[in-house]
């Protein structure tokens, strides 16, 4: 981990209509650092991955990736202008993401799921593509389900794939939104142990929205409790769990550890 | 006499099968037209979706309207449209292609309509995972989007083949010999109608039952390749 912040949200501010669900957003990520967001429904947990992954525009601010600016591009004479689709695209070569509800392709096989994007995208033979796809797979424990659909296969090992597919890219930061959220409880474990070996990789940079607080409390370096679209409280797991400054957290946590 | 063969009017049976080569003389016809009209329903059809939900209002509203146009304008209009005014204008084409034509415009209107909820129903969970994954537009649209709305708008474009195929025989006003006008020439001929056209009603439930088994056949075949269909 170096101290050189790869994710920058500058006073972000992003709107729905009347609804300001990031209001003025100041967060940082370090390179390689592991980032838990926790906080109530409605927070904005989502909005921040979704913008990261340029799934969704910000009506203000700046956020930076890699010290460049995601969704503004540098002009001639050094503005920001809003970012061109190309850009976009350069910029979101350094991102993966892993879904909620997986969103894997349903007509293509794990194998193709997995494949297709570094043949299409990255331009890489079919033959390398593969190689690629049987080593994560191997990672997540699937290697030889890779000729199944996705309806074919459980909850579990469907997100192990969508692990998989992000990982394929080699992006240098993945996003979580609730990877285990949709599981049936006796599958949750299988998909936070490949997640929990992600977060032994040095130079990769995670960002997990979870309600597992002992997995967050595991594998973080730093948890964020997000609360109104801002940052409440944010700390070392073992401070923020254990003795939360703001009323808040407390609260939070205590509704959280009830349920 | 039709097309070469005489009818044999000394019982009603021997009068059905004597005609039963002219009919299906016809039906060949009506098969021909309904293939080709379906045809270019589907291309066409495709056209107008996808420049339907052209971002550009300008693009996507004349054709709201044009195919709008189309569906409250009866076939016959249409069909009387192509055959007698494109000629005024230097275009003469045979009965035939023009009938398929006309039917293939008219229902290009509705297949527009099928695509399009087909692609609709393909999720933004779909879309999304395509652009994190940095895809081009036109690469989630035809290898992420497209083949799971082919399973979707299957049902709906075989009941449209039917359609069509009942809708052939108005071609028969522009004189094209498809089987329903063959067997009104047969009955003016022998002054028996009940024969050719109960016939004509059999040879058409026929083919409307072989049309929807095989859009059936389809339809059961394709979600096993793992495209869930809600
Ligand atoms: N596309 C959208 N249109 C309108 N409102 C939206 C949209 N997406 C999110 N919102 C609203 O923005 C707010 C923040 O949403 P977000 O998904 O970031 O919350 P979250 O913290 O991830 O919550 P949860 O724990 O329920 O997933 C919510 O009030 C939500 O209703
Ligand atoms: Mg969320």
């Amino acid at each position: 981990m170096t101290d050189e912040p790869i994710i920058k949200f500058d006073k972000v501010i992003k709107r729905f209509g009347d609804l300001t669900v990031l209001n003025e957003l100041d967060f940082e990520v370090k390179k390689g650092e592991k980032v838990s967001i926790i906080g109530p429904s409605g927070s904005g947990k989502s909005t921040v991955l979704r913008i990261l992954m340029t799934l969704e525009g910000i009506n203000g601010g700046v956020v930076t990736v890699n010290g460049e600016p995601l969704w503004h591009e540098k002009g001639p004479d050094g503005t920001l202008k809003p970012a061109s689709e190309a850009h976009l695209h350069k910029m979101r070569a350094q991102l993966g993401m892993v879904f909620q509800q997986f969103n894997l392709f349903p007509h293509m096989t794990v194998l193709r799921n997995i494949t297709e994007a570094p043949v299409k995208v990255l331009g890489l033979s079919k033959q390398e593509a593969r190689q690629r796809a049987e080593e994560l797979l191997e990672l997540v424990g699937l290697a030889d389900q890779a000729q199944k659909y996705p309806h074919q296969l459980s909850g579990g090992q469907q997100q192990r794939v969508g692990i998989a597919r992000a990982l394929a890219m080699r992006p240098n930061i993945l996003l979580f939104d609730e990877p285990t959220s949709a599981l049936d409880p006796e599958l949750v474990g299988e998909v936070l142990n490949v997640i929990g070996k992600l977060a032994h990789e040095h130079d990769l940079t995670m960002l997990l929205v979870t309600h597992e607080m002992r997995f967050a409390r595991e594998i973080s370096d730093r948890v964020c409790f997000f609360d109104q679209g801002r940052i409440r409280e944010e700390g070392a797991p073992e401070e923020l769990f254990t003795d939360p400054s703001e009323e808040r957290t407390r609260e939070f946590l205590q509704a959280v550890l009830d349920s | 006499m039709l097309f070469g063969y005489e009818w044999d009017l000394s019982s009603p049976l021997a009068f059905a099968l004597s005609i039963l080569p002219i009919l299906l003389t016809g039906m060949i016809v009506t098969i021909q037209a309904t293939v080709l009209g379906f045809f270019v329903a589907l291309v066409l059809g495709l056209i107008w979706a996808v420049l339907k939900s052209a971002p550009s209002r300008f693009i996507a509203w004349p054709a709201r309207v044009v195919t709008e146009f189309i569906r409250d304008t009866p076939l016959l209009v249409q069909l009387f449209f192509l055959y007698y005014v494109l000629p005024e204008f230097g275009i003469v084409l045979p009965a035939f292609l023009t009938g398929a034509l006309a039917l293939g415009i008219q229902y290009s209107a509705y297949t527009s309509e099928v695509y399009r909820a087909g692609i609709e129903a393909v999720g933004a969970d779909q879309r999304e995972a395509a652009r994190a994954l940095n895809f081009s537009g036109t690469h989630t649209f035809t290898h992420v989007v497209v083949p799971q709305a082919i399973p979707r708008i299957i049902p709906a474009m075989g009941n449209y083949l039917v359609s069509i195929m009942k809708d052939v025989p108005v071609l028969s006003v522009v004189t094209v010999l498809e089987m329903l006008n063959v067997a009104k020439i047969v009955g003016d001929r022998t002054f028996d109608y009940l024969v050719p056209l109960s016939m004509v009603g059999a040879l058409y439930l026929i083919m409307t039952l072989v049309a929807s088994a095989g859009v059936r056949l389809l339809d059961t075949w394709l979600p096993k390749q793992g495209i869930p269909l809600k």
